[in-house]
């Protein structure tokens, strides 16, 4: 399902890093070799044999990142991003593995669509890509994409992200047809009527800025119909980008009674609250929109305790241009992948509110598992994905800082604290610093 | 060939005083409102006399760039900065390039290679003049910005409150129908609390924005809730913005047999504003627009004298607004 292009396995040993695997219930000072794209020993002590050796001393040594959701925006906007400068990004990020969402022009929703992007990101994908189709043809809402051909043509799992599927009827026929599939539905929860004409929350901030509100039950609404039409069916699903306090308690109180509902939650609404709209700066505008501090308290008390068992970026890149405008004429979304780390890293980790270990859990295997993908580990065996991190390194954000071809970030002239040093993704160097 | 003298550091020009705007009425103090108040008043006294115009701005341009439709507010600008003896132009976005696709972002780079030392923007989106003010070295004024602000309107309102009640402290102002898509609504709010003002806003539960308790006034739903007010402040219907469908009220006829301002809703002695244009017979009763308690031509006179206290104030170097661009804040 996933895919990148071919290339030669570096043969590493990196040396005295803490190795931070919390899957293994490793936190020790260790040395880590890889053989041929295979980690093949862990010890105190590692022989270079002829091996480039990487100083990983007073570094943290993790499996690498999987992104469970970027916007490639290829085909059509390759102004705005490419596979190849995605993955770059992916890669300087610490992924060793991303999903694109298939909202693109056109959109992903046909075997040849598909195949023609498989073909590109063997050609050009730096760390392997997977990609999801859309759930809808052309994410209309009105017909069922043919996902038995396209779950074979290679799709990772379906989406009409951007976009929210309104019709019930719909949801449940393309839940029935995850038996046939085998793929996760992931699910951009938003009632479209309630949140029409929004570009914000709705609450005290839109009220006095005048920006027409998007409602927090405008998300709940939808997450508590499709958990209700999950339970029914009995399938899984994903729920993209949670952003309300009220979308988290109807997730818990569904995982409570046996309902398979994963969810992911992104760096912005993780550190940032609907106060940030006062600067009217068009990198705070998103969908779904910031929210207030109690959802933010919500959903960050979800990610600790792994009801939110995901970070995703949602990576969205846009033109300068279209982000050099009023508020209300902007586009929605953000870039995230080479920030991702470093923001929770400095606003989460630091201050003592997530653990680091718990972190680097929910942005490596708890994205992995939403998908029903191989975990990455650090362990004998395993398939050499691993991130070396400086969890010390202090470093400004700037728009030449980026790999992406975009650089609407809301981190731009911020500084932070947490560089990734070296990226190996399937065995190879994707990324180093 | 001429001579060549070097200056010493101290007869040198000061440098210039840093930039500052008039976008929101939240970047004003109350010492800030009462000197542009009392400013005004000068000017009104000015205007008195049989020449009314005055030298204080000559050679400053003043640019007026008008993306929506209004008289009162571009006229009375435009006559400020004349009788202020600046240069004035004035921009509308129909029939200029604005017609042709160009981005915002260009307009102001390209009315900024003018060099104008103020811009005075009406735009329909919220934020314009923070890009304007960003792109160019203008000093800028915020004509009203979509349904965010509308300083100038919020003063112009003060100054007549105050020259018809000789304060504004301790009042009890309602403001009365859609409060959602008002810019001048949310301006006069903040304006009127700052000032130590009481303020209720009234309208349809759909017209009455959830959260704004938080800028210091109450709500309410029934319009006998004006009953209490010293000022009646009736906002336009704004037809335009009501979308298709939108059903924020069921219909105009119901809006106004719930919430429109009739004499019969009236006590004696009760002043009434409105920001014009008025939809007479929709929001306010033809009658009550005519009677001597409606302070509407007040509204506009003051509307010229609070304009020109505004551009004397940022040309002339005191501490008004000043509008640093806010840094997005993280939690």
């Amino acid at each position: 399902m996933l895919v990148m292009k071919d290339g030669r396995f570096d043969d590493l040993v990196i040396r005295g890093a803490r190795v931070v695997e919390p899957a293994e219930g490793i936190d020790a000072t260790l040395d880590v070799r890889t053989d041929a794209g295979i980690v093949t020993e862990i010890a105190t002590k590692v022989d270079a044999n002829g091996h480039r050796v990487v100083d990983g001393t007073g570094l943290v040594l993790a499996p690498a990142f999987v992104d469970p959701h970027v916007h490639l925006r290829t085909p059509g906007r390759e102004d705005e991003e490419t596979i190849a400068s995605g993955t770059r990004a992916a890669a300087a990020g610490g992924f060793c593995a991303i999903l694109a969402m298939p909202n693109t022009e056109p959109v992903v929703d046909s075997a040849a669509v598909l195949g023609a992007l498989v073909e590109r990101a063997r050609a050009e994908a730096e760390v392997p890509v997977g990609f999801l189709a859309s759930i809808s043809k052309s994410q209309r809402g009105g017909e069922l994409t043919e996902m038995a051909e396209l779950a074979d043509a290679g799709a990772a799992g379906f989406s009409d992200d951007g976009v929210p599927v309104a019709s019930a009827g719909l949801m449940r026929r393309a839940l029935q047809y995850v038996q046939v599939t085998g793929r996760r539905l992931a699910l951009h929860c938003e009632e479209p009527t309630l949140s029409r004409g929004g570009h914000m929350h709705e609450g005290a901030v839109s009220a006095e800025l005048g920006f027409a509100g998007y409602p927090s039950v405008a998300e709940s609404l939808m997450v508590e119909r499709d958990l209700a039409l999950a339970a029914y069916e009995g399938e899984p699903i994903h729920l993209l980008h949670l952003s309300a306090r009220e979308s988290v308690e109807a997730l818990e109180a569904a995982q409570a009674a046996g309902v398979a509902a994963t969810a992911e939650v992104t760096p912005h609404h993780l550190c940032l609250t609907d106060e940030a709209v006062r600067s009217l700066d068009a990198n705070v505008k998103m969908n779904p929109p910031l929210r207030a501090e109690d959802d933010r308290r919500a959903l960050l008390a979800a990610l600790r305790n792994g009801n939110i068992s995901a970070v995703a970026s949602d990576h969205a890149p846009h033109a300068r241009h279209e982000k050099e405008a009023p508020f209300e004429a902007a586009p929605f979304g953000v870039t995230g992948l080479e920030t991702a780390f470093a923001a929770l890293n400095t606003h989460l980790v630091e201050p003592g509110l997530l653990p680091l270990e718990t972190l680097l859990e929910r942005m490596s295997a708890g994205p992995a598992r939403a998908y029903g993908l191989e975990p990455p580990r650090i362990a004998v065996g395993a398939p050499a994905n691993l991130v070396l991190l400086d969890p010390n390194a202090s470093w400004r954000v700037h728009e030449e800082s980026f790999r992406s071809l975009s650089a609407n970030s809301w981190l731009l002239g911020k500084t932070l604290r947490g560089r990734v040093r070296m990226t190996v993704a399937a065995g190879r160097v994707a990324f180093e610093a | 060939m001429a001579e060549i003298r070097v200056m010493r550091a101290d007869v040198l020009p000061p440098e210039p005083p840093p930039r500052r705007h008039l976008i929101s009425i939240r970047d004003l103090s109350r010492e800030d409102v009462e000197r542009l108040l009392a400013t005004a008043r000068s000017f009104e006294r000015s205007l008195e006399r049989e020449m009314k115009k005055l030298p204080t701005l000559r050679g400053r341009t003043v640019v007026n760039l008008f993306y929506e439709s209004s008289t009162r507010t571009s006229s009375s600008f435009e006559l400020a900065a004349k009788r202020l003896s600046a240069d004035t132009m004035s921009i509308k976005a129909a029939g200029s390039s604005v017609d042709k696709g160009e981005s915002l972002k260009d307009t102001a780079l390209t009315i900024g290679a003018y060099d104008p030392d103020v811009i005075v923007i009406r735009h329909p989106q919220i934020g314009a003049p923070h890009l304007v003010a960003h792109f160019t070295s203008a000093h800028v004024v915020n004509a009203g910005d979509g349904k965010h602000q509308h300083p100038t309107q919020a003063l112009l309102d003060l100054y007549t409150i105050q020259e018809e009640f000789q304060r504004i402290e301790g009042l009890h102002v309602a403001i009365v129908g859609d409060v959602l898509h008002s810019r001048v609504a949310r301006s006069n709010v903040q304006a009127l609390v700052l000032m130590g003002a009481r303020v209720t806003l009234v309208g349809p539960p759909a017209l009455l924005p959830r959260g704004i308790e938080a800028l210091g006034c109450e709500t309410s739903t029934d319009i006998a809730a004006i009953g209490a007010a010293d000022v009646v402040y009736v906002l336009r219907m704004q037809r335009e913005r009501m979308e298709e469908g939108a059903n924020y009220v069921p219909s105009l006829r119901e809006y106004t047999a719930r919430w429109g301002v009739t004499p019969e809703r009236l006590r004696p002695g009760q002043k009434v504003m409105h920001p014009g244009p008025m939809n007479r017979g929709v929001e306010i009763d033809g009658r009550v627009a005519d009677a001597a308690d409606a302070l509407v031509e007040t509204q506009v006179r003051a509307g010229l004298v609070v304009r020109m206290a505004v551009l004397y104030d940022l040309l002339t170097g005191r501490p008004v607004g000043v509008q640093a661009a806010a840094a997005v804040e993280v939690a």
